[in-house]
C-alpha cells in the first residue's frame, strides 16, 4: 500500500459514479477534522443552535415512546403533524396548504431539498441559485442529475439576489429557481419587492421556485416574507420549512415540503421508497412545538440578537467591516483587512487564536473573501472569540 | 427599554453598562440612568453569584418550613410575616393558598440549628397556630440552574 501524502486530495475512484466524484468534498471538513484534534478553541463554525431542545418538546417525546409510538407513521406524515403544519402556516403568513396532499413531513429540510431536486429535474436542467449559499444547494442539483447556476450576490447589496440578474441566466434548460432566505452563510433577508420581482421572472418564464425558509422565524427588526405567500406563486413553488433551527431541534431530524399536490405526490413516491416515513417520535415532538412551543421560540429569537448586536459591532470594531445580517445566527465579515484567503484566514486563525469560523469560499466562489462566524454561542465565548480576532487582525493587517 | 434590561442582568449580573448598550442597541448613558432608577427604584435589589454550597465541604442544611397562622383583624397576614421575615436565618418567605399560610425557606448550620429556630424563635411568636418542617434531602435545581455536575452535551462537529 503506498501512502498518500497528506494535503493530496483523495482519489476520484473509478468505482464511484462520476455525479459523485464531482461534488466538491465540503471545505468545511478539514477544519473540523483539525478541530476536533484541538483544544480549548472557540468555535463559530457550528452551524446549530446552542440551546438544547425545550424540555416540554423532548417530554412529548418520551411520553411517545413509553407508550409504545415506536412504528413507522403514514408516508407523507401524521395527519396531526400535518395538520398542525397546515395551521402554523396559515395563521402566520395567510397560506392555505391541505393536510391532505399538499405536505409531506420529511427528515429535515435536507431531505425535502434532494426530493424537490430528484422530483423535479431532468438530466441537464438547470437551477439558478445565489452564490454563495448554502453548501447543500449546489451538491442536491448535482445528484439530481441537473446543473448548478450561480448569481452572484454582493455585500453591497445586501446578499440579496435581484431578479434581473436570475433573468440573465434563464437558458432554454432552466427549470427553477432555488433561494433560501434568511440565508446561510451570510444571514441576508429578502425583502418582499425584490420577491415580487424574482416571481414575476419565475411566471414570465415558467419557473418553479424552491424556498428554503428553515431560518423564517429567525428574523431582528424585520419582518420574514413567506414566498409562497406572494400573490399568484403558489402553484409554482416548492416552500421548504422545519424544525431545526426555530425549535433548537437539529437532532431530531424532521421537516417539512409544502407543494402543489402533483409535485408533493412525486416527492411523496421517493420518500416512500427510500425513507419509508420520518422518526415517528420527531413526528411527535414538532407537534409539540407547533402547538406550544411559541414562547420558546420567541425568547431564543430575543437571546440571539442580543448575540447578533454584539458580534457585530465587535467585528466592525476589529476592522473586520461586516454589513448587518437580519436573520438566521450567522455573521459574515469581510476580511478584506487583512489581505488573506477565506481560507487562509480561517485556517491560521484557528492555528494562532483557537477561534474556528468557515471560509466563505466554502459557500461559492462569491463567499471569497469572507468568513462566516455563527452567533448561536454564549456571549461570553462571542467576546473572547472577538478579542482573539482582534490580535489576529492587527497581526494580518495588510500592508 | 428597562425591560430588556433586567432580563440581560438577571441573567449575568456582571453583564456591564457598555455591554447592554450593545444588545439592546440604545445609549450606553440612557442604560446606566436606567440601571441606577431601578436600584433607587428597589426593582433591582442586589447583584449576588448563585453559588452551590453543595460542590464546597460545608455543611448547610435547608429546610421549608409551612407556618399555620391566625391573621390579625386589621393587619391580616402581613404583620406577622413581616416579622418572621426579619430573622436571618429566613432566606424566603411566601404567602401561600392551601392547607398552611405561610411558607419558609430556612438555612441552617446544621439540622439542630433549624430545630431550635423552628422551637425557639417561631413557635412563641404570637398568631402561630402550627409549623411543619421539611429539610431538604437534595437539591436538583436552584433559581433555574440543574446542580448537577454534568458537564452538558457538547456538539459534534459536524459539516454543514
Ligand atoms: C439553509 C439551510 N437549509 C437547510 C438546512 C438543513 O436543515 P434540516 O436540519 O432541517 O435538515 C440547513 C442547516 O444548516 C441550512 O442552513
Amino acid at each position: 500500500m503506498s501512502a498518500r501524502q497528506v494535503g493530496q486530495p483523495p482519489e476520484k475512484h473509478k468505482l464511484i459514479a462520476s455525479r459523485v466524484n464531482r461534488l466538491s468534498p465540503s471545505g468545511i471538513r478539514k477544519f473540523f477534522d483539525l478541530l476536533a484534534s484541538m483544544e480549548g478553541v472557540i468555535s463559530l463554525g457550528v452551524g446549530e443552535p446552542d440551546y438544547a431542545t425545550p424540555w416540554h418538546i423532548s417530554e412529548a417525546a418520551v411520553r411517545s415512546l413509553e407508550k409504545g409510538y415506536t412504528m413507522y407513521t403514514s408516508n407523507s406524515g401524521m395527519p396531526e403533524l400535518r395538520q398542525e403544519t397546515a395551521r402554523y402556516l396559515k395563521e402566520k403568513y395567510g397560506i392555505d396548504y391541505d393536510p391532505a396532499g399538499e405536505i409531506l413531513i420529511t427528515v429535515g429540510v435536507s431531505e425535502a431539498l434532494d426530493l424537490a431536486m430528484r422530483a423535479i429535474l431532468d438530466p441537464g436542467d438547470e437551477v439558478i441559485m445565489p452564490d454563495p449559499h448554502y453548501v447543500a444547494y449546489d451538491s442536491c442539483v448535482i445528484l439530481a442529475g441537473g446543473e448548478p447556476v450561480m448569481v452572484p450576490t454582493r455585500q453591497e447589496s445586501g446578499f440579496e439576489v435581484d431578479a434581473a440578474d436570475i433573468e440573465a441566466r434563464i437558458t432554454a434548460k432552466t427549470k427553477a429557481i432555488l433561494l433560501g432566505y434568511p440565508a446561510n452563510p451570510t444571514g441576508a433577508v429578502m425583502g418582499r419587492e425584490k420577491l415580487l420581482a424574482i416571481a414575476e421572472v419565475a411566471r414570465r418564464h415558467g419557473l418553479l421556485v424552491i424556498s428554503d425558509e428553515i431560518y423564517a422565524r429567525l428574523v431582528y427588526g424585520v419582518e420574514h416574507t413567506c414566498y409562497a405567500g406572494l400573490p399568484g406563486v403558489k402553484d409554482s413553488t416548492i416552500l421548504l420549512g422545519g424544525f431545526s433551527k426555530a425549535y433548537a431541534m437539529t437532532g431530531w431530524r424532521v421537516g417539512y415540503a409544502l407543494a402543489p399536490r402533483e409535485i408533493i405526490a412525486a416527492m411523496t413516491k421517493i420518500h416512500q421508497y427510500t425513507i419509508m416515513s420520518a422518526p415517528t417520535m420527531a413526528q411527535v415532538a414538532a407537534i409539540e412545538a407547533l402547538k406550544t412551543g411559541e414562547a420558546d421560540v420567541q425568547e431564543m429569537v430575543e437571546d440571539y440578537n442580543r448575540r447578533r448586536l454584539v458580534i457585530v459591532k465587535g467585528l466592525c470594531e476589529i476592522g473586520l467591516s461586516c454589513f448587518e445580517p437580519r436573520g438566521a445566527f450567522y455573521a459574515f465579515p469581510s476580511i478584506a483587512a487583512t489581505g488573506l484567503t477565506s481560507e487562509e484566514f480561517s485556517e491560521k486563525l484557528l492555528l494562532e487564536e483557537k477561534v474556528a469560523v468557515v471560509p466563505g469560499s466554502a459557500f461559492g466562489g462569491c463567499g471569497e473573501g469572507y468568513v462566516r462566524c455563527c452567533y448561536a454561542t454564549s456571549l461570553a465565548e462571542i467576546e473572547e472569540a472577538l478579542n482573539r480576532m482582534g490580535r489576529f487582525v492587527s497581526r494580518h493587517r495588510r500592508k | 427599554m428597562l425591560k430588556d434590561i433586567l432580563k440581560i442582568l438577571e441573567d449575568d449580573a456582571r453583564t456591564t453598562g457598555k455591554q447592554i448598550a450593545t444588545m439592546t442597541g440604545m445609549p450606553v448613558a440612557e442604560v446606566n440612568k436606567l440601571i441606577k432608577q431601578a436600584e433607587k427604584d428597589r426593582i433591582i435589589l442586589k447583584y449576588q453569584a448563585l453559588v452551590n454550597w453543595d460542590r464546597i465541604e460545608d455543611e448547610q442544611v435547608w429546610a421549608l418550613i409551612e407556618v399555620k397562622v391566625t391573621p390579625e383583624p386589621e393587619a391580616g397576614f402581613d404583620a406577622i410575616a413581616e416579622r418572621i421575615a426579619q430573622f436571618n436565618q429566613v432566606r424566603s418567605l411566601y404567602l401561600a393558598s392551601g392547607t398552611y399560610d405561610l411558607l419558609l425557606i430556612v438555612v441552617g448550620r446544621s439540622e439542630h440549628t433549624v430545630a431550635d429556630f423552628v422551637s425557639q424563635n417561631l413557635a412563641h411568636i404570637g398568631g402561630v397556630q402550627g409549623t411543619v418542617t421539611h429539610f431538604v434531602l437534595k437539591r436538583y435545581k436552584y433559581d433555574g440552574e440543574m446542580l448537577a455536575a454534568g458537564e452538558g452535551v457538547k456538539r459534534q462537529p459536524v459539516i454543514l
